[in-house]
């Protein structure tokens, strides 16, 4: 769990982060999205210490991050910035182990976290262990990015526009598998992007930041229906906002008993790409099959419209 | 050279073998190929290729150049032209050793024989020729490191095989065989002493100015006076307040220190070698890619781990560039040290410029240029093995 407790950064007169607090729940994923420049980063980098508040304070697990020196800190912290920031004169095994060589775990507790991270994020060990990043692609890069911020297995990760330079199909395979770790794991994640949809798909909750100052911190549902202010309802886009809510929601959760012709969709398939399928095919009901192919029953555009609507 | 008058069309042509090839034939009609002596000192007569050698010699080395030309000539593989190349160097080589005990066969003892112009533009464009075939080959690090040791071995045979004995400048190294142990000992100690001891000086004072943004702009600015000063001026410079300093200090004096001789000369050396390491440290470690630099503290690397485990193995490329535009600079500078007693391969130079005997100047100067250039290669290949893999050349 990480408590900011009234944290300010300035630099000079100027605040960059002003009076912030917020919380993220134990096993969370909390993202904070605003403009370029709000101060983003400035508030992410406080939670390790990369950057000193003027005020406030910050607990981790209740504890005021202030009791430990800074680098034994940020030990316990998985940190995963943009471009990744790999060393590139280490390999890819080498670069994962950082963490906790510097916490002085034993020689073959490292082989095996390497080993399961690099299985875990879909990188054959004996295959990429010895290779250098230089050799990798983005998206492998990146992954070895967040392996390397997870190798020491903290309770909290920090990531600031962790997917910023993959292309879009590779950043959302990128943002489900971030997803499966982290519930795998039960990782507290604080993640940082100037991107709706990403905070959408990612967030537990989504804190909205302008100008140093957290506008709104919520869930993304109510981000959606109850925007604190017409900068939030900006932020989230008026025109959008309709399938934004659909994205929120699985097929899985309106999947009813029945038949149906057409291409068929998965219980986790989101209610928006359900949706526009039925458009797509001139259908008004789906079929749902699981990982299979076995037939669950089916979804109607009845009873996905209402899941669109501004609630009462 | 037209391939059939049917078609009329020209083979295709190198151009930088067309070049070679010109420069080959104006050689072979223009310049004299060795140099004819009474004694060391006098003025020689030039002899021409017919005249300076038995026939069976010159017609290998006919064949050889013809080879190698037409070899240039045409659009042959680069390994094609390597061997080509090397070849007629190999039998250059040879036959300026037979040429030499022709000459001087039969003429008096004092009687000198060398090379002249036609001999070293030959030699000037198959090094050429070599040269641009293993650019275009682009061997790995180690196959060059290689080459240079398997050309030094050639050298050493060279030499030892006694083909060579009649050369007016293997003459002149017979007579100093001693001096000249001694001053190519004194030669290495002052070009590679001085380097180690800028690296050891440079590389810390180049992590301070990184480090310290005050320090940065004086300290390269003084190190950049320094390196304008001319050589010889810095020498002088230095005479003075070291003869004072052995006067002051017996210690100093006790260890061989004084005004002239080797001391100023180092220290000369190491002031001049001190800018590029510096200069290289600040920029190598200035290269360090931001995030990679961010990423090493938010791991939780101190500050120390993030010096010595990231930045400085990335910045060992660029600092490797440094020591090796030092070492080569040293070696040829080392020369001038002789000027005020500090012995090394300038001895020979200048006491031959002395003597007007160019063979006693060779003695100097062709070690010197050899190691130079062994060394630009070696340390080119080793800065190219410290690169990590996947890390594009010239990217720091
Ligand atoms: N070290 C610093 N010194 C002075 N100003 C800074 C510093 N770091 C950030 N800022 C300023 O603080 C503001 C917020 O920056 P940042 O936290 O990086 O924003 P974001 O991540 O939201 O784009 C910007 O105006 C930036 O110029
Ligand atoms: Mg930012």
């Amino acid at each position: 769990m990480i408590d900011i407790e009234h944290i300010t950064k300035r630099y000079g007169e100027e605040a960059v982060v002003d009076d912030v607090s917020m919380t993220v729940e134990r096993g969370k994923v909390a993202v904070i999205v605003g403009t370029s420049g709000s101060g983003k980063t400035t508030l992410l980098r406080m939670v390790n210490r990369l950057v000193e508040p003027s005020e406030g304070r910050i607990l981790i697990d209740g504890k005021d991050t202030h009791e430990i020196p800074g680098h034994l800190l940020r030990r316990q912290i998985g940190y995963a910035i943009q471009g990744h920031g790999l060393f590139p004169h280490r390999t890819v095994a080498e670069n994962i182990a950082t963490v906790p060589k510097l916490a002085g775990w034993e020689k073959r507790r490292i082989d095996d976290r390497v080993d399961e991270l690099m299985t875990l994020f879909q990188l054959e060990p004996s295959q990429y262990r010895d290779r250098h990043p230089g050799e990798l692609s983005g998206g492998q890069q990146q992954r070895v990015g967040v392996a390397r911020a997870l190798a020491a297995e903290p309770d909290v990760l920090l990531m600031d526009e962790p997917f910023g330079a993959l292309d879009p199909i590779i950043r959302a395979k990128a943002q489900d598998d971030l997803l499966e770790i982290q519930r795998r794991f039960e990782t507290t994640v604080l993640l940082v992007t100037h991107d709706m949809d990403e905070a959408m798909r990612l967030g537990d909750q989504i804190a909205v930041m302008a100008e140093g100052k957290i506008v709104q911190y919520a869930d993304p549902a109510t981000l959606l229906v109850k925007p604190a202010s017409e900068f939030v309802d900006n932020l989230v886009g008026t025109a959008d906002r309709p399938f934004r809510l659909l994205s929120l929601r699985k097929v899985g959760d309106i999947v009813e008993p029945g038949s149906s012709e057409g291409e068929p969709v998965q219980p986790a398939t989101s209610l928006r790409e359900a949706y526009a399928n039925m458009l797509w095919q001139g259908r008004d009901t789906l079929p749902v099959v699981d990982d299979q192919g076995n037939a669950l029953g089916r979804v109607r555009m009845d009873a996905i419209s209402p899941w669109a609507a501004r609630p009462a | 050279m037209i391939a059939s008058p049917r078609h009329k069309v020209l083979p295709a042509l190198d151009k930088l073998g067309v070049f070679i090839a010109i420069g080959l034939l104006a050689t072979l009609g223009f310049a004299p190929l060795m140099v004819f002596r009474a004694n060391r000192i006098v003025l020689g007569e030039t002899v021409d290729i017919a005249q300076a050698m038995p026939p069976g010699p010159m017609v290998v080395l006919l064949a050889s150049i013809g080879v190698a030309g037409v070899a240039a000539l045409l659009k042959t593989s680069a390994m094609m032209r390597l061997i080509a190349s090397l070849a007629a160097i190999a039998v250059l080589a040879w036959v300026v050793g037979v040429s030499a005990s022709f000459l001087v066969e039969g003429a008096d003892a004092v009687a000198r024989a060398s090379p002249a112009s036609g001999f070293w533009l030959l030699f000037g464009i198959f090094a050429l020729m070599a040269t641009d075939a293993l650019t275009r080959m682009d061997p790995k690090p180690s196959l060059r490191i290689g080459l240079v040791l398997l050309a030094g071995l050639a050298l050493a045979a060279f030499l030892a095989s006694g083909i060579w004995d009649d050369l007016s400048v293997m003459r002149e190294y017979e007579n100093r065989a001693g001096s000249f142990a001694r001053e190519a000992r004194r030669h290495l100690f002052l070009a590679f002493g001085s380097l180690f001891m800028a690296a050891l000086a440079g590389i810390p004072l180049g992590i301070l100015c990184h480090q310290v943004r005050a320090v940065r702009g004086p300290v390269l600015s003084v190190l950049n006076i320094m390196q304008t000063v001319p050589s010889i001026a810095l020498f002088g410079l230095l005479i003075a307040p070291l003869s004072w300093l052995s006067t002051e200090l017996p210690i100093l004096r006790a260890i061989g220190v004084s005004g002239i001789g080797a001391a100023p000369a180092f220290i000369a050396l190491f002031f001049y070698s001190l800018l590029p390491v510096v200069a290289n440290t600040v920029t190598g470690l200035a290269g360090i890619p931001a995030n990679v630099s961010e990423a090493a503290t938010g791991m939780g690397m101190t500050e120390r781990q993030r010096l010595f485990s990231v930045k400085l193995p990335l910045a060992f490329p660029v600092i490797l560039t440094g020591i090796r535009i030092v070492l080569v600079q040293n070696i040829g500078l080392a020369t001038i040290a002789a000027l005020i007693g500090g012995g090394g391969f300038g001895v020979f130079v200048f006491q031959g410029v002395g003597q007007t005997a160019m063979d006693l100047v060779l003695l100097g100067a062709l070690p010197t240029v050899t190691l130079a250039f062994a060394a630009a290669v070696i340390m080119d290949a080793l800065v190219d093995i410290m690169r990590p893999s996947g890390v594009q050349k010239g990217s720091q």
